[in-house]
């Protein structure tokens, strides 16, 4: 669990961070999104006391931060750059066990770890003897993913760690990044400015602006409760798209069709709007079969399912 | 000697003994410098890529360092830490600071950021990330400052052999003055292959990638080491006095052969040059110095001359040498040369050279005020007729000389005059003349005879006692060999001396080369 109360920072006559206060529960993901410049960077840092703030303080697990050592804080901390940072002179083993060596483990079982990460994370076998500038934008961002996580910390913190890839390479990693067992028993702090990614990834979205957080809570909240002009703006732009990821299908369950008794494999009510048309796009069915939270399953064609969720739409608004 | 039928190669053959112990200091000396270097160089580096503010000062001390001048560096060393290793390592050691602490220092600083930055949030403490980081990200940088300091080490210390350390400069510089082109290369080809070679092979190191180079990396302090280790310093002297002779000196029948062939003398010597010879002597790091009969120094350091009791020094007149086509291009030339003829006696020139020597005055001075009170001095009549060149050699009398001799054309003809003084010995002077780089330089019928014209060991033997049979040999054989006339004799009798400090020499009771011999016979 991470706690940040009242923190402030300035640099010379700008106010980075302006008396900012959030918590993060175990094992969840909070993401700072907000423009270019509005603070994120600075307030993720200060969780690892990259960056000391001015005022205020942070707690890890009940914690005063100030009161630890700030390298072994950090060493139990994993931290991915948004620049990626890694150390050209280390090959890809070495780099992934950079930290595993700070902390004395012994050879076998830093080996061990390193070639389960591997194969999580995708990256290929002969890469452990490669130097980074030999390796992909996005095989250099796994292995500073497998950096981050060789230890297996309990808190990880993440500085827009897909900034750097190209749009295509950037969404197969989200997916898989978001399959990963291993991110979901941790508690996460990410950055980013791209909308899409924070609503696809995230439990909670903090959004930012100037050094001030804007509002604090779920896609789904920030979506349909936005709290000012502010927030409603920042997500126009991509309002419908978001909305289908958002909208799952239990929501929009009372508005489908009547219960079918038919038989055969049926999806999960958990699935959102955006990811049901796209199966009834691309495969030849015309109808999807789901199944809710009562045992109950209804079998859904793309008309009923628009039509389902615009009876959503409409009733949200009412509200 | 017989050097012009002895070709490079059976030079070096035969001196192989001396090119190798020559080449071994030489390297000794690069390496010791160059790994004190590096230990003062790199942390110092470090620190001020760490402490930014102190960056423009110490990179500034250590440029300006740089810029000082070798052989003034070396003569401001002899005060303080004498001749010999000691102050050849220091200079060295001052010249190849600045690359290696400048290069540091942007080898640090030139780290991404983002690299740092992830080591720190990793959890790395600030030497972790020091050794682990910034220094292995820094080496190819810092290696292209080694290798920099490396190289104008192997230049500067052939100047080694001015303050006696030793090192290839003793065959350079000894050929210079002896005008032996086989002795210069002997010593200039093997200092060019060590820095060609040196450069190569760090750069071979520098180019490698991250895994050779750590390897390398362990390899070379200890190479450092070692090659650092082959200056054995100086050992313990092996007669109780210690003589330094200028290279000059070394190679000459009026010099260190005749000392030992005649005399016998068996000395303990060191090669040095005529530029901190004196000073070292005053300073005591030496006992007994070649010098100059009329030198100004003399006095100025309160040295006495050695009574030459078995005349190997035999007297030689001083007089400017020109080329017959100079005399030609300048009618007037000979004439107004002359005017100083006989005119400068032994006691007047080593009065005049104290002057400069020891009260510091300028040669310019000294030439005008002597020549204003013989007479003959005459406002410059700003003539455009063309240029004379004058030459001079590398020490005081000559400067004067060539002083006077800008005067008298420019106040007696409408020649314009132009100085090239300071021209580093007797090979360097006379080809400079022969090259129609200058017009003339005084010189000594001794040094004509047997260092320009090295004529057989019998006729040199025969002539050497005679300064007038000398002066009408060099003059019929110059304008014979060369084309180039001696004018007449300025007056005054250079030769070589013995010296000691006067001290020492009433204290010893030592006052000729024979109560030298004995002396050092008897200790
Ligand atoms: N080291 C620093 N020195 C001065 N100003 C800084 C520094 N780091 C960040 N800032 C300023 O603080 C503000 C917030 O920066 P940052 O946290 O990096 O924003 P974000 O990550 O949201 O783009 C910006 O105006 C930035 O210019
Ligand atoms: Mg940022």
């Amino acid at each position: 669990m991470i706690e940040l109360k009242e923190i402030s920072k300035k640099f010379g006559d700008t106010l980075a961070i302006n008396k900012a206060s959030f918590k993060v529960e175990e094992k969840e993901t909070l993401v700072l999104l907000g423009t270019s410049g509005c603070g994120k960077t600075t307030t993720l840092k200060m969780i690892n006391r990259l960056i000391e703030p001015d005022a205020g303080q942070v707690f890890i697990n009940g914690e005063n931060i100030t009161n630890q050592d700030p390298d072994i804080l950090r060493t139990g901390i994993g931290y991915v750059m948004q620049n990626i940072g890694l150390f050209p002179h280390y090959n890809v083993a070495e780099n992934i066990a950079v930290v595993p060596k700070l902390l004395k483990w012994d050879k076998e079982k830093i080996k061990v770890r390193t070639q389960e990460l591997i194969e999580k994370l995708h990256l290929p076998e002969n890469s452990l003897s490669m130097f980074p500038h030999e390796l992909s934008g996005g095989q250099q961002q796994r292995v500073g993913l497998a950096r981050a996580l060789v230890t297996d910390p309990s808190v990880l913190l993440m500085d827009e760690p897909f900034g750097a890839l190209d749009n295509v390479t950037r969404t197969s990693i989200q997916k898989e990044f978001k399959g990963l067992e291993e991110l979901k028993r941790k508690t996460i702090v990410m950055v980013t400015h791209d909308v899409q990614e924070a609503f696809e990834l995230a439990d909670r979205i903090c959004l930012m602006d100037k050094g001030k957080i804007i509002q604090i809570g779920t896609p789904k909240e920030l979506l349909y409760q936005p709290i000012n002009d502010f927030a409603r703006k920042f997500l126009a732009g991509q309002r419908l798209f978001l909305e289908f990821k958002v909208v799952k299908m239990q929501d929009i369950w009372p508005y489908l069709p009547k219960v079918t008794l038919q038989d055969g494999k049926s999806l999960s009510a958990d699935m959102n709007v955006w990811d049901a048309m796209e199966l009834l796009r691309s495969s030849d069915r015309s109808e999807l079969l789901v199944s809710g939270a009562n045992k109950e399953s209804k079998a859904v064609n793309f008309e009923q399912l628009t039509k389902g969720f615009n009876q959503f739409q409409n009733a949200q608004v009412h509200e | 000697m017989n050097e012009h039928q002895q070709t490079l190669w059976q030079f070096m053959h035969e001196q192989s003994d001396k090119l190798f112990a020559q080449t071994l200091q030489h390297v000794g000396l690069t390496f010791i410098s160059l790994l004190i270097a590096i230990a003062i160089g790199l942390p110092l580096g470090i620190l001020i890529a760490r402490k930014r503010k102190l960056s423009g000062t110490v990179l500034g001390i250590a440029g300006i360092l740089q810029t000082v001048p070798s052989i003034a560096l070396l003569g401001f060393m002899i005060p303080v830490l004498g001749i010999g290793a000691k102050p050849a390592i220091v200079a060295l050691l001052i010249y190849a600071l600045l690359p290696i602490i400048r290069n540091t220092y942007t080898g640090i600083i030139g780290i991404d950021q983002h690299v740092k930055e992830a080591a720190r949030a990793m959890g790395m403490s600030k030497s972790q990330i020091l050794l682990k980081v910034e220094l292995p990200l820094a080496i190819p940088v810092i290696l292209a400052g080694i290798r920099t300091a490396m190289v104008i080490n192997v230049g500067v210390a052939t100047l080694a052999s001015f303050i006696a350390a030793g090192g290839l400069g003793e065959f350079i510089f000894g050929g210079i003055s002896l005008n032996n082109t086989n002795m210069i290369l002997a010593g200039a080809i093997p200092a060019a292959l060590l820095a060609i070679i040196l450069d190569a092979l760090l750069s071979l190191i520098q180019k490698m990638d991250f895994k050779k180079l750590r390897k390398a990396l362990y390899i070379l302090p200890v190479v450092i080491l070692i090659l650092g280790g082959f200056y054995a310093l100086p050992s313990a002297y092996g007669s109780t006095l210690t003589a330094g002779f200028t290279p000059e000196f070394m190679g000459r029948q009026d010099g260190d052969l005749g000392l030992k062939s005649t005399y016998g003398l068996k000395i303990h010597t060191i090669v040095i040059s005529d530029a901190v010879m004196y000073k070292a002597a005053f300073s005591k790091e030496l006992d007994v110095i070649s010098g100059y009969s009329t030198d100004g120094r003399l006095k100025a350091f309160d040295l006495k001359i050695l009574k030459d009791d078995k005349s190997i020094f035999p007297p030689y007149y001083a007089a400017p040498i020109v080329r017959d086509e100079t005399l030609k291009q300048f009618p007037q030339l000979a004439e107004t040369l002359n005017l100083l003829a006989g005119k400068i006696t032994d006691l007047v020139m080593t009065d005049l050279n104290y002057r400069t020597d020891y009260l510091h005055q300028t040669p310019e001075r000294v030439a005008k005020d002597f020549l204003i009170s013989t007479g003959l001095y005459k406002a410059p009549k700003n003539g455009h007729n063309g240029v004379v060149r004058i030459g001079s050699k590398i020490f005081g009398e000559q400067y004067i000389l060539a002083e006077m001799y800008s005067m008298l054309i420019r106040g007696n003809t409408d020649y314009e005059v132009s100085t090239k003084t300071g021209l580093g010995g007797t090979k360097i002077c006379f080809d400079a003349l022969m090259n129609d780089q200058i017009d003339f330089y005084p010189e000594y019928t001794g040094t004509g005879l047997l260092v320009l014209l090295q004529p057989d060991p019998k006729i040199a033997k025969e002539m050497a006692h005679n300064k007038d049979k000398t002066y009408d040999y060099v003059s019929a054989e110059f304008e014979k060999k060369f084309k180039i006339k001696w004018l007449k004799p300025i007056g005054f009798n250079n030769s070589y001396a013995l010296m000691m400090r006067q001290k020492q020499s009433k204290d010893l009771n030592v006052n000729t080369i024979t109560d030298l011999k004995n002396y050092l016979d008897k200790n």
